[in-house]
């Protein structure tokens, strides 16, 4: 197991490392330069770009950026000023995690439980609640779940407020808003692979051996039927820190996203790298995490490692 | 003569599916004596499995449902239990031992918290008592080490290990009655084998009574007092082993023995399969199930079923050549599978 860990920790550096290296040349291959948007003296440009090192050679400007990644230093803002993006992201990543993690956490909860149910009724009218919420959760975008249940829950009702990060109340919405298509996702999942388990033959033998219908579910079906979900939770984990853009420019939250939008869109070189990263890291972390997790929910796994 | 401890009479169980009604099994009539080792034979889909997952009612209702008839467990029908008093049943008074051991052991769960589960929820037996009489029991069916084998997941196991487990999980409640589907068919020939022998082996320490379900003949000839020849649902041909053996009264009996490959030099005929397929169950034949594939069928094997006939020391058998108006013939003579009786 250790083996694994560090043998998967390498190659999670060395995806990063890629990462870095793609972003680091697309960024600098887009027209237009940070500077170019704005109006100055072609004295002065000069300097900016003397003093941010960008007469040197791009290879030269490559290591230099990589030597002080490798430090952890990811250097200052093009366009904030005196800002270094470390400081961004720590004060912006605790919005956007605090946010991601509530989505997450309703989601799973909600999505595996609504998907057990289903599939233990199955085709009975309860199942049929599951299945349109599911529909529903995976046909509608974020963007507009975001509106709705502002709309409904803000505004008709007044029943929770609809903007801002101030307090649990106001994370009711943002989080149901950026989870909802995952756990829509993770009960038809859920609801899948549980259909699957009933027919396996060992819940057959609990079934001969006396275990009552409770048992059977707990220790038998569900601790099976999960694995498939285990395994995806790395991607989701990737499509709910992505929804958080479109989260908190909706409910006005002051996350990471605002940052990341107007950083390429400004062609904040330093910003949009440094952001990558970290997101890049984040999600790796997060796989990393899941690979870990689905060897020890699964034993055939762990074994097969070694 | 002591009461039989499973006595089934004119069972009928079909499954209701979208094609229709799949009469699973027509009429099927057999006991158990306590101690006793009853053999089912019979090929894939004559209804066997379904005949004996009944005992426990553990065949998926719906979409199965019993069609007529009873299943007497210890004098009181299986039928009329609810679903409490069936999982007293289960583990405690028959214990179950399947027939794919990589199949039906949870792939996640140790296999000592496996064999302790037939005890989970019954009163009276502590968790510690529970984890002893399971220790017990594995060190009993032939595991070594069980301290550190109980700890393990099943694909940790070899084959026979795990049917070896199996054997444990139907055993430790100290049932009156094993039911073995095809308990051996996954394995290879040196550890079926074995676990014939221990299965023979507990049945003489313990006294429990086996039902062996089997497709195969030399299991048969190994292990039982008295054996049921099924075809198409139905009990065509019934009686102790060396009946069945020696003095075959079925076609489809004779024909399933001689479709047994065997090694002695003394039966140099080439093996021979039974041609054509078993009977559609959507749709049973009205006559004899073995009718269109049998090389004596006369018109009235296609009409109606045949009456049981007795023969001498409870050898019964379900076939119009029987009748006083039918010709006589001679049903291939073959010797018993090796190891025989």
């Amino acid at each position: 197991m250790g083996r694994y860990i560090l043998k998967r920790i390498l190659i999670s550096l060395a995806t990063l490392l890629v990462l870095v290296t793609v972003v680091f040349a697309l960024v600098r291959l887009m027209p237009g330069d940070p500077f170019s948007s704005e109006k100055m003296t072609p004295q002065v440009r000069q300097n900016l770009e003397r003093y941010y090192g960008f007469d040197k050679p791009v290879l030269e400007q490559y290591l230099t950026y990589m030597g002080r990644l490798v430090r952890g230093d990811l250097g200052y803002s093009m366009k904030y000023a005196n800002v270094t993006v470390n400081e961004i992201i720590a004060k912006a990543f605790p919005y956007s995690a605090d946010l991601g993690l509530r989505a997450l956490a309703i989601a799973v909860s909600v999505g595996l439980t609504l998907g057990v149910v289903s599939a233990l009724n199955r085709k009975k009218p309860i199942d049929a609640v599951c299945v349109v919420v599911a529909i529903i959760g995976t046909s509608i975008p974020d963007f507009i779940m975001g509106y709705v249940l502002q709309y409904f829950f803000g505004i008709r009702w007044g029943l929770l407020p609809i903007a801002q990060y101030k307090g649990f109340a106001y994370t009711i919405l943002p989080s149901v808003g950026l989870g909802f298509y995952t756990l829509a996702l993770v009960s038809r999942l859920m609801r899948s692979s549980m259909l699957e388990v009933v027919q396996q033959d060992y819940v057959k033998t609990a079934r001969a051996k006396g275990a009552s219908r409770f048992r059977i579910v707990r220790k038998h079906m569900i601790r099976n039927a999960i694995l498939p979900i285990v395994t995806v939770l790395g991607p989701i984990t990737a499509s709910v820190l992505t929804g958080t853009f479109v989260i908190e420019s909706i409910f006005a939250i002051p996350g990471m996203g605002k940052f990341y939008v107007s950083s390429v869109q400004s062609l904040d070189y330093t910003l949009v790298l440094g952001m990558t990263v970290f997101f890049g890291a984040f999600l790796v972390t997060a796989n990393l995490i899941v690979d870990v997790l689905y060897g020890i929910v699964d034993p055939r796994i762990r074994v097969a490692r070694g | 003569m002591p009461e039989a401890i499973l006595d089934v009479q004119d069972l009928s169980y079909s499954f209701r599916t979208y094609g229709g009604e799949v009469q699973a099994v027509r009429g099927v009539s057999f006991e158990v004596m306590p101690g006793e080792v009853v053999g089912i034979v019979g090929e894939s889909g004559c209804g066997k499995s379904v005949t004996a997952q009944c005992a426990l009612r553990l065949n998926p209702e719906p979409p199965g449902f019993r069609r007529g008839g009873r299943m007497l467990y210890k004098g009181e029908d299986v039928f009329a239990k609810g679903e409490r008093e069936l999982r007293r049943m289960r583990g405690a008074e028959i214990g179950f031992v399947f027939q794919d051991p990589m199949t039906y052991l949870n792939p996640t769960m140790r296999v000592g918290a496996q064999v302790e589960e037939v005890f989970a929820g019954r009163p009276g037996v502590s968790r510690r008592e529970a984890r002893s009489r399971a220790d017990e029991m594995l060190a009993l069916v032939g595991i070594s080490d069980v301290a550190r084998r109980r700890e393990q997941y099943p694909h940790e196991l070899s084959g026979g290990m795990k049917q070896r487990v199996m054997i444990a999980m139907a055993l430790v409640g100290r049932p009156s009655l094993i039911i073995a589907d095809e308990p051996t068919t996954s394995l290879d020939v040196t550890i079926e084998a074995q676990i014939l022998e221990l299965l023979d082996d507990l049945r003489r320490k313990l006294g429990t009574a086996i039902v062996l379900i089997t497709h195969d003949l030399g299991v048969i000839a190994k292990m039982c007092d008295r054996v049921y020849v099924m075809y198409g649902g139905k009990v065509v041909e019934s009686g102790g082993a060396e009946d069945i053996f020696y003095r075959t009264a079925h076609p489809y009996t004779a024909g399933l023995l001689g479709s047994v490959a065997r090694l002695e030099t003394d039966c140099d005929e080439e093996l021979k399969a039974i041609e054509g397929t078993p009977p559609d169950l959507f749709s049973p034949p009205p006559g004899c199930p073995f009718a269109a594939r049998c090389d004596y069928a006369m018109r009235v094997c296609r009409e109606s079923p045949a009456p049981e006939y007795r023969l001498e020391g409870g050898h019964r058998v379900s076939c119009w050549l029987r009748h006083e108006y039918a010709e006589p013939v001679e049903l291939p003579a073959r010797c018993a599978p090796e190891a025989a009786v």
